[in-house]
């Protein structure tokens, strides 16, 4: 691979970058579009040694054309065999020669012959796009490569590696860098005092992927010595690991808390402090989702620019929608009911039958894609744990509305009466309060604040019409865990719930976990009737 | 004249005209065929398209000019999700409308609530789904996959081709897949595989919150061993599983899953480029390119009046089921369910990947396995392909099973013969 051949010297292109005329030279001896041909045709197995060839020729040109055959955009055209890379374009396939880069037109799918490739080629490509472009001028592609190469772990990748190595210049590359080597040096038959140093070095690194390095090895491993290391190692990065679960449990019962408590805060207002059972809650939920979903769907036809924007619009329609269809409900139905609870129960849960009915006869019965906007795509790293953004956004917007509804209560007109009405309904009435005006804005505002739920459990869970199903025991369940009529105790108790959930999971699994769940809420309330935080006084009664 | 006598003259008017134009094809009264899949409730996401399936196919047979010189007339009946409500609505298509076939249940559970009630009433019904199997009723024709026609050979492909060493078992707490999961850690412990490589997760139905259970395959994963999940993992639940994986960062080429049920419907509904690579076994893929399978698609669309619906296996199954009965209903010359569950066995129809399906004695029929890769487009690419495959009733990977084979022929006409007791009425029904 380091033989520099005469015609290179000859070139003075190439001359100017030492390294990558080294890597380039042979390219030439070897021929390209052979190689290039030989990666079309035959089984899976005969492809993997194709691309093996085209990496160990080194060639950068081959690194843009094993790209397009990992992601599925390599074509044989029928008619003449010509290898081309194929870029979707509406119907069309924008093509180019693969080789030369030249544009070659259009074509359609049905002249073309896709060259196949499946989730292990596609590995062994990353691996041989990482050897050839370690030396990409590009930081971040090299420091990708490096990465892949880690993970790869192929001991063919190590004379790449030394070269990159001697060449790199950025700190942080080149540990990337010698973590990817260490790694291939102990797949490799490397002596144990270079193993040893490798395993010291993946150790350092104490994640996921370091960990599976270090017990593959221990595994693996011949000399005693080096099988030691290794064990002792990954039980080092299992300890560090272990820590960082427990706070990972803890982010994800929070991030679970914060899904209940946006489906329940609505019910504490229905529920909690006008004491109707309303079985249509998580319908309402349902109807905030499928907003979404319109509200996307028309702009996605209409201004597809603003798409980022999607669920901000989607917000005060949900609350419109879900809250104008919970004032009807009231209007219609629940005020004759009042003080019936058996009444109400039986009359929303039929409500709740209708309304899925309904959606489903208009949307039909399968899934919506409401797709996620591009600042709640992705994830990052803290330390070990992996953040979503999706699901960050989701806590805090949950908490946002927590506060929202809270200074609504406490600080505006609205909010006096409501607790006016719900502490003692006469007197609020002989003091001029229209109660019924108030009955119906409260249930409306608590079924608005479920459209908003509705809204952000739609980038989490199916749009369908049994969306609101899967949400309504857990919404009572926290509701009368953390208090009826005290809000912060639905906070608390979301939260509790979340957090002793994502505890319970990994030990008793998600049936049994969620069983014990139950089982502990029916004790604590035999305990405590009232849930965590009850109301003291006269309005109890 | 007034409005009644003039609709009365219309109506009769109307029933001359049909019954001339009807003649012309058929005689007599049309056969009845039941339709039993959920228009509400929680399955109708996936069984409405087969009663849509099956409208089409009806409609499309009687245009031919139906069986027998007769129309064909659907009965369509709703029992709505509700396992119990299955049994009723089939006792009412037998006993009150006097079907001659019925076409549906998705779920096992429903299939095993109708069971009874097809047996006592000597009923047919075609049961396009794939199940865990442990079970051949004469009554029933299984067109669907047995676990040697999907699971089994899905295994394989991922020890042959991805060099497999760690797998995690994750499916929705159901018989199902516990009972497919069992075959399954049979079956890998056969091959070689440790206790400790095996880990077997369940969930319950609907389950929203993945993400410590997507952090613990992360983690089982992170052994040194190439990992996969098999996963029968079943409805709405599959969708925020995918999303939480493509969330977490688990790449198809990391961690492949392999899903059972998981469809070109079910993909229909998010977003598939971060799942490229991960798979799915079944015995048909839209994708898959031959006449009469371009044919079928265009039909269906034309049918549904929408462009972009897409076709699933299932729907292929009713496909063959639909085509096999209208067989043996012409090789009877009678709808009589003792004379057409008779004439059944041996018949061979096309099926929409190119070859031919036939039923075989134990009422289970012969189809290839294919094993397609999720693309950027929601449709699966064609990975692997096995010849046809007949499906096996008893499982020869659990103890009490092994032994048992079904042969619905005479003079064996028996659904669990035990070849070592040489009996009829093994363990298990």
């Amino acid at each position: 691979m380091l033989f520099l051949s005469p015609l290179a010297r000859l070139l003075p292109a190439l001359a100017s970058m030492l390294a990558s005329a080294l890597i380039a030279a042979t390219a030439f001896a070897a021929d390209l579009p052979a190689l290039v041909g030989s990666l079309t045709v035959g089984s899976f197995g005969d492809r993997e040694t194709a691309i093996g060839a085209l990496a160990a020729s080194g060639e950068q040109r081959a690194a843009p054309i094993l790209e397009a055959l990992a992601a599925g955009q390599l074509y044989v055209r029928k008619a003449d065999n010509l290898v081309l890379i194929g870029k979707r374009d509406g119907n069309q396939l924008e093509l180019s020669e693969a080789i030369s880069g030249k544009a070659a037109g259009t074509g359609s799918e049905a002249d073309l012959d896709r060259v196949r490739v499946n989730n292990r080629l596609r590995g062994i490509i990353e691996a041989a796009i990482g050897a050839l472009t370690l030396m990409s001028p590009d930081a971040r592609v090299r420091r990708g490569a490096a990465e892949a190469l880690f993970k790869r772990r192929d001991a063919s990748s190590l004379a790449a590696l030394d070269l990159a190595l001697a060449a790199e210049k950025d700190p942080r590359i080149k540990r990337s860098m010698s973590e990817a080597r260490a790694a291939s040096v102990l797949a490799s038959d490397a002596p144990a005092a270079q193993k040893l140093e490798a395993i010291a070095l993946v150790r350092e690194r104490a994640d996921r992927d370091s960990l599976g390095v270090l017990q593959a090895t221990a595994s693996q491993a011949t000399d005693p010595e080096v099988k030691a290391a290794a064990t002792a190692g990954a039980d080092a990065v299992r300890q560090s690991l272990a820590a960082w679960e427990v706070a990972q449990n803890v982010w994800y019962g929070i991030s679970l808390g914060s899904v209940l408590l946006l489906a329940a805060i609505g019910l504490a207002i229905t529920f909690g402090t006008m004491g109707v059972i309303n079985m249509a809650h998580g319908e309402m939920v349902m109807l905030g989702a499928y907003t979404t979903f319109v509200v996307q769907e028309v702009i996605r036809t209409s201004a597809p620019h603003l798409f980022d924007a999607s669920l901000l619009i989607a917000l005060p329609l949900a609350f419109v929608v879900a809250g104008g269809i919970g004032i009807l409900i009231e209007r219609g139905i629940i005020r004759f009911l009042y003080g019936r609870p058996l009444d109400t129960l039986l009359a929303t849960w039929g409500l709740s039958l209708v309304l899925q009915q309904a959606v489903r006869s208009i949307f039909g019965s399968s899934n919506r894609e409401v797709g996620a906007p591009s600042w709640m795509s992705g994830a990052f790293q803290v330390g070990q744990i992996n953040v979503t953004y999706g699901r960050l956004w989701i806590v805090v917007f949950s908490l946002i509305v927590f506060v929202a509804l809270i200074a609504l209560l406490r600080k505006t007109p609205m909010g006096l009466y409501m607790r006016a009405v719900t502490q003692n309904r006469p007197m609020a009435s002989a003091m001029g309060i229209r109660t019924p005006r108030v009955d119906a804005l409260t249930f409306g505002l608590g079924s608005g604040i479920a459209g908003l739920a509705g809204v952000a459990l739609s980038q989490i869970d199916n749009v369908s019409p049994n969306l609101g199903q899967g949400y309504i025991i857990d919404s009572f369940m926290v509701v009368v865990f953390g208090g009826v009529g005290n809000l912060f105790g639905t906070l608390i108790g979301a939260l509790t719930l979340g957090v002793v959930n994502k505890f319970l999971e990994p030990y008793a699994g998600a049936v049994l976990g969620k069983i014990l769940v139950l089982v502990f809420i029916i004790l604590f309330i035999q305990r405590r009737p009232r849930g965590l935080f009850a109301l003291k006084g006269r309005s109890v009664e | 004249m007034n409005l009644g006598s003039m609709m009365r003259t219309g109506l009769v008017a109307a029933g001359l005209l049909a019954g001339a134009t009807g003649s012309a094809f058929a005689q007599g009264a049309p056969i009845k065929v039941g339709i039993l899949h959920s228009l509400s409730g929680t399955m109708a996401i996936s069984e409405t398209t087969l009663k849509d399936v099956m409208l089409m196919l009806i409609e499309e047979q009687n245009k031919k000019g139906g069986v027998l010189g007769r129309k064909l007339e659907a009965v369509v009946v709703d029992p709505a999700s509700n396992w119990p409500l299955f049994a009723e609505k089939a006792r009412e298509l037998l006993q009150k409308d006097k079907v001659a076939a019925v076409f549906g249940c998705w779920t096992s559970v429903s299939r095993k609530s109708v069971l009874p009630v097809f047996e006592e009433l000597n009923g047919i019904l075609f049961y396009p789904v794939q199940y865990e199997g442990e079970e051949s009723s004469r009554n029933v024709f299984y067109t669907g996959a047995a676990p040697n026609q999907q699971a089994i050979p899905a295994v394989d492909y991922l020890m042959a081709n991805e060099k497999v060493q760690r797998w995690v078992l994750a499916g929705t707490d159901y018989v199902y897949p516990r009972t497919t999961n069992k075959i399954l850690e049979a079956y890998l412990k056969l091959k070689g595989v440790k206790q400790e490589d095996i880990l077997i997760n369940y969930t319950p139905f609907g389950h929203s919150d993945w993400q410590s259970i997507v952090a613990d395959i992360k983690k089982f994963g992170s052994a040194g061993k190439k990992t996969a999940v098999v996963s029968t993992i079943n409805g709405d639940a599959n969708v925020p599983f995918y999303k939480e994986l493509g969330n977490q960062g688990i790449k198809a080429k990391d961690i492949p899953v392999v899903a059972f049920s998981v469809g070109e419907e079910e993909l229909a509904g998010i977003d598939t480029k971060p799942l490229i690579g991960h798979l799915a076994a079944w015995n048909y893929f839209q994708s898959v390119k031959n006449p009469t399978n371009e044919a079928f698609i265009k039909t269906w669309q034309t049918f549904t009046k929408n462009p972009k619906r897409v076709t699933n296996d299932p729907m292929e199954a009713h496909v063959i089921g639909f085509a096999m009965w209208i067989e043996a209903v012409k090789k009877a010359g009678t709808t009589d369910p003792d004379a057409v569950i008779d004439a059944m066995i041996g018949i061979a129809v096309p099926n929409l990947t190119g070859g031919l399906s036939a039923m075989m004695p134990n009422h289970h029929i012969t189809k290839p396995v294919l094993i397609g890769e999720i693309q950027g487009n929601g449709q699966f690419d064609v990975v692997s392909a096995t010849p046809l495959v007949i499906g096996d009733e008893w499982s020869d990977y659990l103890p009490d099973s092994k032994d048992l084979i079904a042969d619905w022929r005479k003079p064996m006409n028996c659904g669990n013969f035990n070849v070592v007791t040489g009996k009829c009425g093994g363990k298990g029904k």
